[in-house]
């Protein structure tokens, strides 16, 4: 399992990286591992509000359904909607496959370091 | 195999028409279709053979143990089926009147007699097709309660995780927000959790109980009384209602309406989509909310389903009461519950149960240690369960136990049947450390081996082209 040491994360494995003002929103290696193979996601729509701490969409896996949680409260300004067809693209390449960019953030959770992610990541294996 | 489509031949057929006795009359063109239908073409031996090889491809509670968790697969008394065959009941048309289908009224009204007498309630409809439709009658009674009070401000449901997840679906499609609150580690619904999101914004609650991980949740009377206090009503998934029938009454828990799934507890076959029954049964302050029926001829009702809604179903729910009569519906429950707990006792010496306490009427593996142990997952066990001639529980499901499998036994499975069922248990556990590698290329024995689940996912083919 890798943790990109340039991104923030969250307890419920989502990363977070600021470009500017914009937030860029992504599942973590763990998050995709634990999954297992993806094969839909639910995005929301541009212009959407979300919250910090509460679900924006879900990922599917063969296995079950999961929620997406926001790591910031804001504005939906873009969605991959490369993921729409192709959810693999979470399993391949999680830090590269970003899934939403939120802009006029307004509050977040605690996010956690990568240190700190790396043994939240421990202590739930 | 071939699909019906592929053996058809041009110009095969299974009957042949009288000669026409009545003089000919064109149909107007406007209603003729232009493209011939694509519908197979073949001798009535062929459609024989062709339904009897489908058969076996498939496993039914006639073909062996099907301990699929939360699904309830019991053997159905056949005289269910005898009664739902009977001319009377399969000829009548919902149109006709009253006077003409006394019989069928009287079915009706009996069945919910004996359906509020067992849930404590005073009210029931059986217009939902099924046990979500039934919930998202239920919802829009409390939603339809909450207006003529002009109660606007209650906007929130809650949902505890270990509810079935229809419950979230049902309260977000009438139109609320679905707060979920976490289970304590006993698996029940956690107090203090509850006591956090309670206030002049809550709706109701919905608590499936036993819950999904089999626990009978220790805390009911408090729930209600916690969410009543706040003015929200108390909702009862009684999709389980199977392990409690006859013993305890969601009335008398506290709850203000109840679904229960008449196709799953009370004897319709079930699993292959349909039809089914989710009786909603009320509270008399809700029964001016439910759905309009034939014997309700005010306007202005919810209408959920046509007319009365599957009918037969009901009247396999009627026979199976009477059959069974007050003692055996209890016995039945108590059964179930008590085969759940022999089985988990059996197998408890190799799988780990999520909860180590007494179940209700099924019980949760947690394989994630045993995954650690060997790499062989829960998947690899439930396929290697087909080749043994069972089916296997179900898989994944609920998300709060991480590989979890989840087994109901039912009460109409013997002794002996649970003992063999932990004999090849047992004999899994100890395959997996022998010998993983065979178990992840499980099934070896079934019709196909094992198929590609994400590539099925991601590309479904959903229907027959011709090439």
């Amino acid at each position: 399992m890798t943790i990109n040491p340039d991104l923030q994360y969250t307890k419920s494995h989502e990363w977070i990286r600021m470009d500017g003002d914009i937030a860029v929103i992504g599942i973590s290696d763990f998050a995709q591992d634990a999954l297992g193979d993806l094969v839909f996601v639910n995005l929301p729509e541009i212009g959407d509000n979300v919250t910090a701490g509460e679900s924006f969409g879900d990922v599917e896996s063969v296995k079950a359904v999961s929620d997406l949680i926001s790591p910031v409260t804001g504005t939906v300004c873009e969605i991959n909607e490369e993921l729409l067809d192709a959810p693999e693209m979470l399993n391949n390449d999680p830090y590269g496959a970003w899934i939403i960019k939120v802009n006029n953030i307004d509050g977040a959770e605690d996010l956690l370091d990568p240190a700190a992610y790396e043994e939240h990541c421990a202590s739930e294996a | 195999m071939k699909l019906i489509f592929e053996k058809s031949v041009q110009g095969r057929r299974c009957s042949i028409l009288p000669t026409c006795d009545v003089p000919p009359t064109e149909m107007p063109s406007s209603l003729k279709r232009e493209t011939a239908p694509m519908l197979p073409q073949m001798s009535e031996t062929d459609v024989s053979r062709h339904y009897t090889e489908l058969c076996k491809h498939v496993h039914g509670v006639n073909c062996g143990f099907y301990p699929l968790g939360s699904c309830t697969m019991k053997y159905n008394p056949r005289i269910d089926e005898e009664m739902a065959s009977l001319p009377g009941f399969t000829s009548i048309h919902p149109l006709a009147p009253e006077s003409s289908v006394a019989g069928c009224i009287e079915v009706l009204e009996t069945a919910k007699k004996y359906l509020c007498e067992i849930t404590g309630m005073d009210g029931m409809t059986f217009q939902p097709a099924a046990g979500a439709h039934g919930e998202f009658t239920g919802v829009l009674l409390i939603k339809q309660y909450h207006d003529s009070r002009g109660d606007q401000k209650r906007t929130k449901i809650i949902v505890p995780d270990s509810a079935h997840g229809t419950n979230p679906a049902t309260a977000a499609m009438c139109g609320y927000q679905v707060v979920n609150i976490p289970s304590a580690p006993d698996g029940c619904v956690d107090l203090n959790a509850l006591r956090a999101v309670l206030g002049e914004d809550t709706a109701g609650l919905m608590l499936t109980n036993p819950n999904t991980v089999g626990i009978f949740d220790e805390n009911i009377p408090e729930i209600t009384r916690l969410v009543h206090e706040a003015g929200g009503l108390c909702y009862y998934d009684g999709a389980n209602l199977n392990a409690v029938m006859g013993v305890v009454r969601p009335g008398d828990m506290g709850f203000d309406c109840v679904h229960l799934n008449l196709h799953k507890t009370f004897a319709t076959p079930h699993g292959g989509g349909g039809p089914g029954a989710g009786a909603v049964g009320c509270k008399s302050f809700l029964v001016p909310f439910l759905p309009h029926s034939a014997l309700m001829e005010e306007e202005g009702h919810l209408q959920v389903r046509s007319f009365m809604g599957n009918f037969l179903v009901v009247v396999r729910a009627l026979t199976y009461l009477l059959t069974l009569g007050r003692e055996g519906i209890s016995e039945a429950a108590k059964n179930a519950v008590l085969n759940a707990n022999y089985l988990m006792a059996r197998i408890k010496g190799t799988f780990t149960p999520a909860f180590d306490r007494i179940c209700m009427h099924e019980f949760v593996l947690d394989l994630s240690e045993y995954k650690k142990a060997t790499g062989v997952s829960a998947l690899d066990v439930a396929k290697s369960l087909i080749d043994y001639g069972m089916h296997p529980p179900t898989m994944y499901f609920p998300l709060i136990v991480h590989e979890a499998l989840m087994l109901e036994p039912t009460e109409t499975e013997s002794k002996e049947t649970l003992d063999w069922a932990a004999e090849v248990f047992r004999t899994l556990y100890e395959l997996g450390y022998k010998d993983p590698g065979y178990m992840h290329e499980a099934p070896h024995a079934a019709q196909i081996g094992r198929p590609d689940e994400v590539k099925a996912a991601r590309t479904p083919v959903l229907r027959y082209t011709r090439s």
